[in-house]
């Protein structure tokens, strides 16, 4: 993001996730948010971003495979024998 | 489940408790841990160990390391930081042990592939450079995409067909809720590599779940 100019919507796309992550610096947030206030496009873009997280976050998480389970389990037993 | 254990107003005590009640040899505190820091280990194994049976043993050996630690971890890190470095030191003998695969995690390959593919953009000799050329559409809430279940899985596979340093980094981050700073404690890299990571991981399930949602 150059720094005194506008954002364009190419550049908006690689920046998002700094936006998100609270790591842009308060003029580049300013420069963000008033190129987000204009451009109907970039605030879908934004938004599409926030779905896709809260849609990855609805992976199931992995299954722990029967058979490594009971090993660490019997592991975990034994321990205190 | 240690999620549960960990949400409770005060962490750090409800971790020393966790590891009291694993040290006194609750089954089920231990059942839950395991079946919580799966994904997250399986991942992060295979980021120095390519085949997947293989950083199986790895998760299967790093618990059995851990067991036999319980007794001396002093707290210094959190539980999960200490159980995820064990894991890493395995991981790393396994790997430089391994004539196929890398001793260390594939960091970073340079990927400088762009979030959104350039010819959504208007070029430099056109009105408004840069611009969209046409406007990404208005999804519908999360919660009404995710009742199609298809949605869901276009996700997971998404996430399978990235690089696994990007895997290891979306998964921990956003499937399981990690913190930026344990991620980089785990993977070893730096604040910017990691968001760098994020990123485009981030950017490519994007990509995936538009072809699918706006067909």
């Amino acid at each position: 993001m150059a720094d005194g100019t506008l954002i364009r919507c190419q550049e908006v796309v690689e920046v998002i996730t700094d936006y998100l992550e609270g790591t842009l610096s308060p003029e580049h947030i300013a420069i963000f948010e008033a190129h987000l206030a204009l451009c109907e496009g970039c605030q879908w873009y934004l938004d599409q971003m926030r779905i896709t997280i809260a849609l990855v976050g609805r992976v199931e998480e992995e299954e722990v495979p029967a058979e490594l389970r009971d090993t660490v389990l019997a592991a975990f037993r034994d321990r205190r024998a | 489940m240690a999620e549960v254990a960990l949400a409770s107003p005060d962490p750090a005590a409800a971790e020393a408790a966790l590891v009291e009640r694993l040290r006194a040899g609750d089954e089920a505190a231990f059942q839950g841990l395991v079946a919580g820091l799966y994904g997250t280990m399986l991942t992060v194994a295979r980021t120095y160990v390519k085949d997947r049976a293989v950083a199986e043993e790895v998760v299967q050996e790093t618990w059995l390391g851990v067991i036999e630690g319980l007794e001396r971890f002093e707290g210094r890190s959190s539980l999960k930081t200490w159980i995820l470095s064990i894991l890493v030191n395995q991981a790393r003998t396994r790997g430089t042990r391994e004539a196929r695969s890398v001793p260390s995690p594939a960091l970073a390959p340079a990927d400088d592939a762009p979030a959104v593919d350039p010819e959504r953009f208007r070029g430099p000799h056109e009105q408004y450079p840069g611009g969209w050329r046409a406007f990404p559409a208005s999804w519908k809430p999360a919660d009404q995409l995710a009742q199609d279940r298809e949605t869901i899985r276009v996700a997971m596979r998404a996430i399978a067909d990235l690089p696994l340093t990007q895997q290891t980094v979306i998964r921990m981050r956003d499937v399981e809720g990690y913190r930026a700073e344990e991620v980089c404690a785990t993977l070893g890299v730096s604040e910017a590599d990691q968001r760098v990571l994020l990123h485009r991981a981030r950017s490519r399930v994007r990509s995936a779940l538009e072809r699918h949602i706006d067909g």
